[in-house]
């Protein structure tokens, strides 16, 4: 960590406007959001290497798009927290409300407490780490990446999925159409535990169940009877 | 004289041959049937609308020595880059995996030349059609397959994709026989399964989300460039309303004629308006906000000549958006290919499999040696001189209405030749002040 101590974006004398322009023309350097108090949008689209705190609440969308750099959340955040980031990493100290790394395509995304529904919808290759519990639909679609649980989900857990791999520690209310659980194997172990300590949560890897896709929607079936009974008449 | 036996044989109204092979067929797959293009069906069309043309109240314009402007300027309230076009007929979105590297890169050559836009698709942003388009409307989609921030960035404007005409509520749809290697990687899907994308956006829902939605984008873009909205046509005056309360600098309605690359028969067929009801429906929206003209109206849907445009304009259109015409002038359905269409079970003109993969004219397909045989040089300029008698057909009929610009074509100016048509153009039936309902 830089000494240099960090630049203050206030909600009270800056519009979110001026302050999402300073995060995405600054290039280096630590910056705290202060009274942001559910702003929406706030720090989205970041494409460097800053780190971002943002002390308190926030709304939808925030950290949207992150591509590089850090953000912290200090509080809750509404829908669509990190939604389709990148890379770099999102941590949020509170909870957060809906489809928290919807599309997410890379990067970590740590959430300490719990996450509402559809946490890590249609994930494309983020790694998301939740501390707490997920509510239902979460994974729904998950394409690929990683999501972590380490409390209890709600129903249809990963309705859907394809390639994303889900590691659960507590319930499985339910499991969504075509989610099956799958044997943990070594590597998932290695996996689990290297997901685990990037997240800085402290959590035995054995405890966790692995979800994952049956593969049985990959494709349409089509049947084709009048092409078996004139393969039955010529026999 | 009908004969007894003949009168017998008589065919079923209900049950005629069409719906017999469709049952046939249902039993014999247990699969819908999912096909491209747009429906086929005998709908309302623009057709049904005719331009009074000048008469002793108004007074013609010369054709070609006296200017009729065509160009739409979308976004400049909001956007430091508003979105210019030189001609009211923009490239409609389709994507690269249902369509071929070079067809997209036809398709952003023509335009180019005619001084327009085109759109992507459900599955991000190629080098090829960024390259080759020089104004780019990047999609926004529920799947948001290849989404990234550096393709929104990279884009001329954004269109937030809520429906499409061909199948309002249904999400997008790629057959295993089109997700090939790359196709997979730029949707982050394994190879060779039958994708079918989601309908609904994973991150909001309504218009009070898609308000702060577009808020997101605008900040992530910088507010540099417009923001579009496009629902299929259901319901059109709320929609668009809706879509303007949300922010929307253009809001594109997409009519039921409205042509896919992949969807289930029964959805092309049976669900949504078509484009004629829907077009005055969004303006009366525009007109009751008091945003006419100022907010645009991209009409899309069946729009095949510059009779439709001036059509569509004159009901209080911006600008038309164009598919499945583009398409074909680029060179689908080619007679030259007539041998491998009867091969495939049809015939130039009437081929639709586009979700197959087996374009003989190398368009909708991702098969290496079938994509060769497009030369985007040549396909991009017949898109051009297509678009080119589009605007002038359109320039032809605003003239003769006595208009400077396109733009002031107006209802006034159109008559009805059906009742339906009276009613839904809400225009008066030829001959008579007559507008039902009304
Ligand atoms: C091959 C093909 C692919 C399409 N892909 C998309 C798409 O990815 N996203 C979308 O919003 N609409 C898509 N559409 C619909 C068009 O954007 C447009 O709404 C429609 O083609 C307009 O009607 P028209 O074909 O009668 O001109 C596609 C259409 C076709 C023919």
């Amino acid at each position: 960590m830089s000494s240099s101590a960090s630049t203050v974006l206030d909600f009270q004398t800056a519009s979110l406007r001026e302050i999402n322009q300073t995060l995405h023309d600054e290039t280096t350097g630590s910056f705290t959001i202060v009274n942001p108090r559910g702003a929406h949008a706030v720090a989205a689209g970041i494409d460097s290497d800053i780190q971002v705190e943002i002390d308190g609440p926030v709304g939808y969308y925030c950290a949207g798009m992150h591509q590089r750099g850090s953000v912290v959340v200090k509080g809750n955040a509404s829908t669509g927290l990190a939604e389709n980031m990148m890379s770099g990493t999102v941590r949020i100290t509170g909870n957060a409300t809906m489809s928290a790394g919807a599309t997410a395509c890379g990067g970590l995304l740590v959430i300490e407490g719990n996450a509402g529904s559809r946490c890590g919808i249609s994930m494309k290759g983020a790694d998301i780490v939740v501390g707490g519990t997920v509510g239902h639909m979460s994974a729904f679609m998950a394409q690929s990446g990683n999501l972590v649980v380490l409390g209890d989900t709600d129903s249809d857990l990963g309705d859907s999925i394809y390639e994303a791999r889900l590691f659960i520690r507590g319930d499985v209310a339910s499991l969504g159409a075509d989610c099956i659980e799958k044997e943990m194997r070594e590597e998932h172990l290695v996996l689990l535990t290297e997901l685990l300590s990037k997240a800085g949560m402290a959590a035995e890897p054995r405890d966790f169940k692995r979800f994952g896709s049956g593969r049985k929607l990959y494709n349409f079936h089509v049947d084709d009877i009048d092409a078996e009974v004139a393969r039955r008449t010529e026999a | 004289m009908t004969t007894p036996a003949e009168w017998a044989q008589r065919e079923s109204h209900t049950f005629d041959r069409n719906v017999i092979a469709e049952i046939r067929r249902a039993a014999n797959t247990g699969i819908y049937r999912i096909r491209g293009w747009g429906a086929k069906r005998d709908l309302p069309t623009l057709d049904d609308l005719v331009v009074l043309g000048a008469s002793m109240s108004r007074y013609p314009l010369e054709g070609y020595r006296e200017s009729c402007g065509t160009d739409v300027v979308i976004g400049e309230a909001t956007s430091a880059k508003p979105v210019r076009l030189d001609i009211p007929i923009t490239i409609a979105g389709m994507s690269f995996g249902s369509l071929s590297g070079p067809a997209k890169e036809a398709l952003g050559r023509g335009a180019n030349a005619a001084g327009t836009s085109t759109t992507t698709g459900d599955g991000g942003m190629t080098q090829e059609e960024r390259v080759h388009s020089k104004t780019l409307v990047y999609q926004y989609l529920p799947s948001r397959y290849g989404m990234n921030p550096d393709d929104i960035r990279n884009a001329d404007a954004i269109e937030v994709v809520v429906g499409q005409g061909a199948k309002p509520g249904g999400g997008g749809m790629l057959l295993g026989q089109k997700i090939t290697e790359r196709v997979a990687e730029m949707r982050s899907l394994p190879e060779g399964i039958d994708q079918r994308s989601a309908c609904r956006h994973p991150d909001w829902t309504g218009p009070d989300d898609l308000e702060i939605k577009i808020i997101e984008l605008r900040e992530i873009v910088d507010w540099q460039v417009p923001i579009y909205v496009k629902v299929g046509a259901a319901r059109p005056f709320y929609d668009t309303a809706l879509a303007v309360k949300a922010g929307a600098d253009a809001v594109v309605v997409d009519g039921m004629q409205g042509g896919t690359a992949a969807t289930q028969d029964i959805f092309i067929e049976h669900v949504g308006i078509p484009t004629i009801a829907a077009v005055p429906e969004a303006v009366r929206a525009l007109r009751d906000l008091g945003v006419h003209r100022e907010v645009k109206l991209i009409a899309a849907g069946g729009i095949r000549s510059g009779a439709d445009v001036a059509k569509a304009i004159a009901l209080g259109a911006d600008a038309v958006s164009i598919g499945t015409a583009a398409l074909i002038a680029i060179g689908d359905n080619d007679p030259v290919y007539e041998d491998e269409y009867r091969q495939l079970g049809s015939t130039a003109g009437l081929w639709d499999d586009f979700q197959a993969g087996t374009d003989p004219a190398g368009i909708t397909t991702q098969d290496p040696g079938r994509m060769a045989r497009l030369d985007p040089m040549i396909a991009g300029r017949r898109l051009a001189n297509y678009l080119q008698v589009l605007t002038l057909e359109t320039q032809t009929i605003a003239r003769a209405c006595g208009k400077s610009h396109v733009h002031n074509l107006e209802p006034e100016d159109l008559a009805a030749l059906t009742v339906e048509a009276a009613a839904m153009a809400k225009v008066p039936l030829a001959g008579t002040g007559w507008i039902p309902g009304q």
